[in-house]
């Protein structure tokens, strides 16, 4: 396959970038996307060039390093999918692609298509945990968790943290990463107790990071690898507004 | 000789024992401490956290752009605990025996015992995280069998059980960052190990965004840095994956145990093309009913589902009848080369074998495989495009799991006073092929339960020794070796990536020190990777500048496993004997199977750096055996 790369070069946070095109004419549809951009990089490299720096760690879809705009879709075409289990053959011999970092005022660039996503851990930061020291912990099976509880807990908890949510919003907003946190976390009674105060400090973090506020586009739930249910918004919501009184 | 420090008495009795004696800090005193935590994994986390609850000073490193993404996250089956929930006759000695036996009779009886004694109360602790595993309608925990053994005593949280128990331990590691106790850093990388007067005193580490290079000081230096398997290039692990935290310290002088020893994992996707860069891992799980099989005549290119069932040989039920498809992994592993090498491999490259789900789906209908296997079946369509339901999964094996690692004794100390290593950094518990579902279990115990009671023994000692001044000439001599190397890298200038040395040099150690290995083969691989080192240190190429860079961060890596790849055929080399992952083809029986020599070697490998260019020397950790009785490992 023939594939013509369009992709955002910036040196640093402070340079400002641009496109620069790369053509590809040798792509097998077998590749992973990121493995096409190995192959552009090895012949960067070779040519004594500045490789295209890209966020990637795992490769199988659960780590959350991953991720870039492809043809302006977080994650690329695939509905539900991380980067590196986008594959060439969904792409057309002849393609044009443009290739982009994550955009957010609260995911700087750092270079070429790597950002800063640290937002993310200072909002767990804020109260994304219960507070179960080592060593404290009474028999498991003490605490009867229902079967359905503990499966509603499990859909919200299996956020990766990529970011896709925050890159497709329009107001660039963090609702849905926040919000499977804050389900997760209270869904569960050893969450529970400290739900109150957890809703109101991730909420206030999430804030001060400078994210945007949800508008109910529903556009982070369909690029969401793990397919988080905006559901998840509605419960922050809920959970928020009964922590004020 | 060696000694790992054991406690006295009866196997029971050694770690309650040893924390009854053991020396404490009191909590006036933890302020005046400072822990270097190296890794965020299951290990690093839950250690970094819980030594910040106790109030101790820690700082923390990882590579990735956030704690949470360590590669624990990628352990799909589960969590391996004795609660006996299922009333099936599960006991922390059974535990501790399947243990034992699974690792070939090349472990340490009292660590191997500490692991199951200590793993119920991992369970606890992970429910009240709020780690969400798997429940019955009764709200009690589920529980599934797993990697052969007789009793159900894995817990998981559907496919991702090590994404949720990373996250319950970063979660826990958050609340320390927030409560100031833990300072962490991601984006940093450790590039060396700092000793003075024969102690661990910090670490010199590269901030991987800016380049700037750090020196950070200590009473302790912990490193939980994961396992090596990235040196085949082509494995299961994250690129990122890496063994140069333990390498480099292993040249300032911590000893490496049985570097050779690396789990082959049996069913991964097989290579495609010279383009690729991982092998996915399909979990082990899919041996409960896909059976692997091979066409009977050699190079057979008919379509599977053209192929009669007379003409396949379902080569493990055939050669392991008892086991069958479930046999264990080195078994499995094994078993799928010896077919492949023999010719009768399949898909474009003749690297793969067959996973059949056809008698699966005709017994048990459709919609019971789409739902124990959903979710792997449609992982395997979006990498390969190909629809399991209709035609067998191609697979082959993988490098996975270090068993080797640094050695450390009952403590986890290394033989550096000071340097700790936990989880798969670690050589301690998994002998010569670990268990499924006891990966993750061995990482949290380390990293909750006995490294935050060992090291206050070490810390008691420190406490009048004031801080640690990173104006030290050991500190100024770290750096400067740090930066000279950064340097040299990229001055060479050459004409070929670090990748295609990484590439060659899992070449060279799949082929003579993978699956299988012999003295011929090995002699081969040490003078192959001499050579290709030599290349590297003449022909790389770094473009780019010493701020980010990940063009130089790979070459660094690859520099150590030029290394630490010619250690793991020295310590193949040595070892003559076949046990667990570690097969010599001299040494089998008539019918191929491993045959081990525990008059011989029933030890330990340890070894030591003795400097660039010169042979390795080795030491010796006697195993002895006072509760078990080693025996033929059978699966027939």
């Amino acid at each position: 396959m023939r594939i013509q790369l369009k992709i955002w070069r910036q040196e640093n946070r402070a340079t400002p970038g641009q496109l620069a095109n790369y053509d590809l004419t040798d792509v097998n549809p077998d590749m992973s996307f990121l493995e096409m951009l190995d192959t552009l990089n090895e012949r960067l490299v070779r040519q004594r060039e500045r490789p295209v720096e890209f966020d990637h760690d795992c490769r199988e879809g659960i780590c959350g390093q991953c991720g870039v705009m492809i043809n302006g879709r977080a994650h690329g075409p695939l509905p539900n999918t991380t980067t590196c289990q986008l594959h060439m053959r969904s792409f057309k011999d002849g393609d044009i692609i443009y290739v982009e970092p994550f955009r957010a005022t609260a995911f700087p660039v750092k270079c070429d298509l790597k950002v800063d996503r640290s937002a993310f851990d200072r909002i767990i930061q804020a109260g994304g945990f219960t507070s179960a020291s080592t060593g404290g912990a009474p028999e498991a099976n003490s605490m009867l968790i229902g079967h359905d509880v503990a499966e509603a807990a499990f859909d919200a908890a299996a956020c990766i943290g990529c970011g896709a949510c925050v890159a497709t919003c329009k107001n660039s907003s963090a609702a849905l990463f926040t919000a499977a946190k804050i389900t997760h976390l209270a869904l569960l009674p050893q969450g529970k107790i400290e739900s109150r105060q957890r809703v109101r400090r991730m909420v206030r973090q999430m804030d001060t990071e400078g994210f945007g506020h949800c508008s109910n586009t529903e556009a982070c739930q369909v690029e969401c690898p793990q397919q988080i249910s905006v559901l998840h918004i509605a419960r922050m919501n809920w959970e928020y507004n009964r922590a004020l009184f | 000789m060696l000694n790992a420090r054991t406690p006295e008495g009866p196997l029971e009795e050694k770690w309650r024992h040893y924390r009854s004696t053991a020396k404490l800090v009191s909590s006036a005193n933890r302020g005046k401490l400072h822990v270097i935590v190296v890794g965020t994994g299951l290990a690093g986390s839950s250690l970094a956290a819980s030594l910040g609850e106790m109030g101790y000073r820690v700082t923390c490193f990882c590579f990735q752009d956030t704690a949470r993404r360590a590669h624990s996250v990628a352990a799909q089956g589960g969590v391996n605990a004795c609660k006996n929930y299922k009333n099936d006759g599960d006991t922390i000695f059974r535990m501790f025996y399947d243990t034992i036996k699974g690792g070939d009779f090349r472990s340490r009886e009292a660590n191997v015992y500490r692991l199951a004694e200590c793993s119920a109360n991992l369970i606890d602790q992970a429910v009240a995280q709020g780690v969400p595993f798997a429940r019955e309608y009764s709200g009690y925990l589920s529980n599934r069998s797993f990697g052969g053994v007789q009793v159900s005593r894995t817990f998981y949280a559907r496919g991702q059980t090590g994404q949720q128990l990373l996250l319950g331990a970063y979660q826990a590691l958050m609340r320390q960052v927030a409560a100031g106790t833990v300072m962490l850093f991601p984006r940093h990388e450790m590039l060396d190990l700092v000793v003075i007067d024969g102690k661990a005193r910090g670490v010199i580490v590269r901030d991987m965004d800016s380049g700037a290079i750090e020196r950070h000081g200590g009473h302790a230096v912990v490193l939980a840095t994961g396992g090596f398997g990235k040196i085949y290039y082509l494995s299961t692990l994250a690129m990122g994956c890496n063994g140069s935290a333990i390498w480099r310290a292993h040249r300032r002088g911590a000893f490496f145990a049985n570097p050779s020893w690396t789990q082959i994992h049996p069913t991964c996707l097989p290579q495609s093309g010279d383009y690729q860069s991982k092998l996915t891992l399909m979990s082990e799980s899919l041996r409960n009913d896909g059976r692997i099989w091979v066409p009977k005549k050699q190079a057979d290119d008919r379509a599977p589902n053209d192929i009669p069932e007379l003409d396949r040989d379902y080569y493990l039920e055939r050669r392991y009848p008892a086991f069958g498809n479930l046999s264990p992994r080195d078994i499995s592993s094994r078993a799928a080369k010896e077919r492949i090498d023999a010719g009768f491999g399949i898909g474009p490259l003749k690297n793969a074998v067959y996973l059949d789900f056809s008698r699966a789906i005709r017994e048990q209908g459709k919609p019971k495989i789409e739902e124990k296997y959903g979710n792997l079946f449609r992982m395997y369509q979006k990498i390969t495009g190909v629809d399991a339901y209709r035609e067998p999964m191609r697979i082959s094996p993988a490098a996975h799991f270090s068993m080797g690692g640094l050695w450390v004794d009952y403590e986890l100390m290394t033989t550096i006073p000071g340097l700790y290593a936990l989880g798969e950094a670690n050589f301690a518990d998994h002998g010569a092929n670990r268990l499924g579902a006891n990966s993750l279990l061995q990482a949290c115990v380390d990293g909750y339960f006995i490294a935050p009671s060992t090291l206050p023994n070490y810390l008691a000692n420190e406490i009048k020794s004031g801080p640690v001044a990173v104006e030290h000439p050991a500190f100024v001599e770290g750096e400067t070796t740090v930066r000279r190397q950064l340097e040299h890298l990229m001055g060479i200038q050459g004409n070929l990536p670090a990748d295609y040395f990484h590439k060659m040099l899992g070449l060279i150690l799949y082929d003579k020190c993978g699956l299988s290995r012999s003295q011929a083969g090995l002699k081969e691989a040490i003078v192959e990777i001499d050579s290709l080192r030599t290349q590297f240190y003449a022909d790389l190429l770094i473009p780019g500048g010493a701020n980010l860079n990940s063009e130089l961060e790979k070459a660094g890596r690859v520099a150590d496993y030029l290394e630490l790849g010619e250690l793991m055929c020295y310590d193949a080399l040595t070892r003559n004997e076949s046990c667990g992952a570690h097969f010599r083809e001299e040494y089998q029986t008539p019918d191929g199977e491993a045959l081990r020599n525990d008059q011989d070697f029933a030890f330990t490998s340890a070894w030591e750096w003795a400097g660039a260019g010169r042979e390795p020397i080795l030491h010796k950790e006697p195993l002895v055996f006072e509760c078990v009785t080693p025996a033929v490992r059978s699966y027939k």
